[in-house]
């Protein structure tokens, strides 16, 4: 939107204003600056949320895990799916837990920018910082979800594998998708209002072609790397690996979804730089 | 040291007017009407261009540090489009501006507060939100807490705040900001008069601690208080540049440029003001004539010609009167008087003026803006003009005019004085 330069002077520094056109750099060293705006925003984000509901941050918990209670009975009770030799309802919620943090983002951040259209119109600063803001936020709930997952490991008796380590790396490819994604969701709400109703379609699809009350052992062999290129099943099975070291070793599969999850991430990323400088006049 | 703070040159800006309902009917009609005749495809091409608009064109201005320059213009002449460019909220469409220094600007108080959160993490927010650094709001927390006068409810939602101390806590925020420019977007349009008062007493502290400020006021008074300089805009277009007070002046002369007379066209009324149609609004003397000045002795009269396209039930019609300075001298509808409520309880369609004598000896000298307002009380407002018209009074002959010296206040009346030796 604008660069900046230092002139000759020490310390001084000049700003120029002035039209710019095609698509510019992404100048992401800004974020570094604002980054108490990005605390203080998601900070906020949770603040809201968890004053103003009756239950607030049990829903963090409750959602996850009511899920994982309906789809052990009927999945895994009823129709017998199968679950790669671990309890349904571990295999399930371990799927659930990046599942939630995608989801949550996809909707927040999709209408985020439409949300803080007072900001936008009054006040300059980098607005990538709001997607952003949003999908961290679902970071605090992934947390708070965990702890349940490691009591109920507890009380299956399953032990934490040696992988882990690898489990925040999946994290991270998870929030790549979700800010990826998110920011191309939102910097077309900004244009098309349909995005909104778009979203939870979306969201509910995304579900079902992600491995999440199936394994993806289920996928016939020569169809597993085209089904990888839903970013979220290297996650998912990423998840289980590095927690439950599953038989579905994930390394192909996961090299594909992250990526893919790049491309999106990239791909938002210039997206929405592109776009920002009509968000102040079209929003 | 360089001196300047702040350097424009040919900055525009330009939108594109689309999406109102009738855009939208012009471009579907234009498509059938292209697919009957090519000729018309050049017509709605030409029709394309027009509907886009410049808020903003060929600016050109500098301000040096330390500066206070003011801006002022009609509602839509660009002030602030010129603002949101300079503080970075949009960006130009052509031109270009030079800025030194960090930038704050006060486009609106209280921007990014959540009526969930208490007035002490609002606090944290909004500075966030305006560019602070945690330590700086850290460092004058209680410093913005005494300017809001909020000690008391600091830790309750804000939501639960009395709208008073809502935009105190909301400027003080913003007051304590301390860039090296300061860009200030009718912050005093709020609040009451205390409010105003210590905003600009803020506002001038700023100034005096040698930042530069650029302010955007309809308020004559506080600009003329404020700046030595002003620039006036009409129309996104750079009138003049000029010492505040011949600016104001010329502003005052032109600004609102209607003389005694204000019509409307079909275009201009919006489409909730129907069934109200306004027609015009007239300033007459005596004789009936249409001034622009009347003398401060003489009555005058007001007529507003309206129509209505279907009858309305409690239809009121009436005037504000207001001072230059934004100073509301009354209000006075058609039907405050009970009988005439009664009569026309239900006023039938059809095509009416109202009018009305403002005796004489009434208004002190100066010059007035009238607001035209149709409603129903609190079923409607159909229509509503702030400053529909503006005339001058002229104080010859008026009374005490013996003693050469401003009277104080928007009225001058004559009254009957008895002095008695006791």
């Amino acid at each position: 939107m604008t660069q900046t330069a230092i002139s000759t002077k020490p310390k001084e520094e000049v700003l120029i204003l002035q039209p710019t056109r095609g698509w510019g750099s992404l100048n992401l060293s800004e974020l570094w600056v604002f980054r108490e705006l990005i605390y203080f925003l998601t900070w906020r984000d949770l603040k809201v949320r968890y004053k103003q509901t009756v239950l607030g941050a049990a829903w963090a918990i409750l959602q996850p895990f009511l899920s994982m209670v309906v789809f052990s009975v009927f999945f895994g009770g009823l129709l017998r799916v199968s679950s790669d030799n671990v309890p349904y309802p571990i295999f399930s919620y371990t799927g659930l837990l990046p599942w939630g943090v995608f989801s949550k983002a996809l909707t927040d951040t999709g209408r985020s920018l439409v949300t803080n259209r007072t900001m936008i119109t009054k006040i300059y600063f980098p607005r990538l910082v709001i997607p952003l803001s949003s999908v961290l936020a679902g970071v605090v709930d992934f947390l708070l979800a965990f702890v349940v997952l490691l009591g109920m490991m507890w009380y299956f008796h399953i032990r934490l594998t040696s992988n882990a380590w690898s489990l925040p790396l999946f994290l991270l490819l998870a929030l790549v998708t979700a800010l990826g994604v998110g920011l191309w969701l939102s910097a077309m709400n900004v244009l098309y209002r349909d995005i909104g109703y778009i979203i939870p379609f979306l969201t509910q699809l995304w579900f079902y072609v992600t491995p999440i009350v199936y394994p993806s052992s289920k996928i016939p062999e020569k169809w597993r790397l085209l089904y990888a290129l839903n970013p979220l099943v290297g996650v998912v099975e990423g998840f289980r690996w590095a927690l439950l070291d599953t038989e579905t070793a994930p390394g192909l599969m996961v090299t594909i979804s992250a990526a893919i999850a790049l491309v999106i991430l990239i791909s938002g990323l210039f997206y929405f730089r592109r776009m920002e400088r009509t968000f102040a006049d079209m929003v | 040291m360089n001196a300047l703070a702040i350097r424009v040159e040919n900055l525009g800006k330009k939108y594109r007017i689309g999406l109102s309902p009738e855009r939208y009917r012009t471009l579907r009609d234009s498509l059938v009407q292209a697919v009957n005749a090519p000729r018309q495809l050049f017509r709605s091409a030409e029709k394309r261009e027009n509907s886009t608009i410049w808020a903003l064109r060929e600016i050109s201005f500098e301000i040096q540090k330390g500066q206070v320059l003011g801006v002022i213009g009609r509602n839509g002449a660009g002030k602030s489009t010129l603002l949101k460019i300079l503080s970075r909220v949009t960006e130009p469409s052509e031109g270009y501006a030079e800025i030194h220094g960090r930038v704050g600007s006060l486009l609106e108080v209280g921007t990014g507060f959540h009526p969930e959160l208490t007035g002490r993490e609002n606090i944290s927010l909004n500075g966030a939100i305006l560019g602070m650094k945690r330590a700086e709001i850290e460092a004058k927390f209680d410093e913005m807490v005494a300017f809001a006068e909020v000690e008391k409810f600091i830790d309750t939602p804000v939501k639960r705040y009395s709208s008073g101390m809502y935009l105190r806590l909301a400027f003080a925020v913003a007051a304590h900001l301390e860039p090296d420019i300061l860009v200030v977007d009718e912050v005093l349009a709020v609040g009451d008069a205390e409010f105003q008062r210590k905003c600009l007493g803020k506002m001038s502290d700023v100034a005096q601690e040698g930042r530069t400020v650029l302010f955007v006021s309809h308020n004559m008074s506080a600009i003329s208080r404020m700046t030595e300089e002003t620039i006036v805009l009409d129309k996104g277009r750079l009138l003049m540049r000029a010492p505040t007070q011949e600016a104001v002046d010329y502003y005052m002369a032109s600004g609102f440029s209607q003389t005694g007379q204000r019509t409307w066209e079909a275009g201009e009324i919006p489409s909730e003001a129907a069934p109200f149609q306004p027609i015009a609004l007239r300033f007459c003397d005596t004789k009936g004539r249409v001034v622009d000045t009347i003398r401060s002795t003489e009555p005058v009269s007001i007529a507003v010609e309206y129509a209505l396209n279907a009858p309305i039930t409690g239809l009121r019609v009436g005037i504000y009167l207001v001072t230059m300075r934004g100073e509301y001298v009354f209000t006075s509808f058609d039907t405050d008087n009970p009988e005439m409520f009664e009569q026309f309880g239900v006023r039938p369609a059809g095509h009416y003026v109202s009018s009305c004598t403002i005796p004489g000896n009434i208004l002190n000298e100066g010059r007035y803006v009238l607001g035209l307002n149709a409603s129903s009380f609190r079923v409607k407002r159909y229509f509503q003009e702030e400053h529909a018209l503006t005339f001058t009074v002229d104080g010859t002959g008026a009374p005490g005019m013996q003693w050469p010296e401003a009277r104080l206040g928007p009225v001058r009346p004559l009254l009957e004085w008895q002095i008695e030796a006791r």
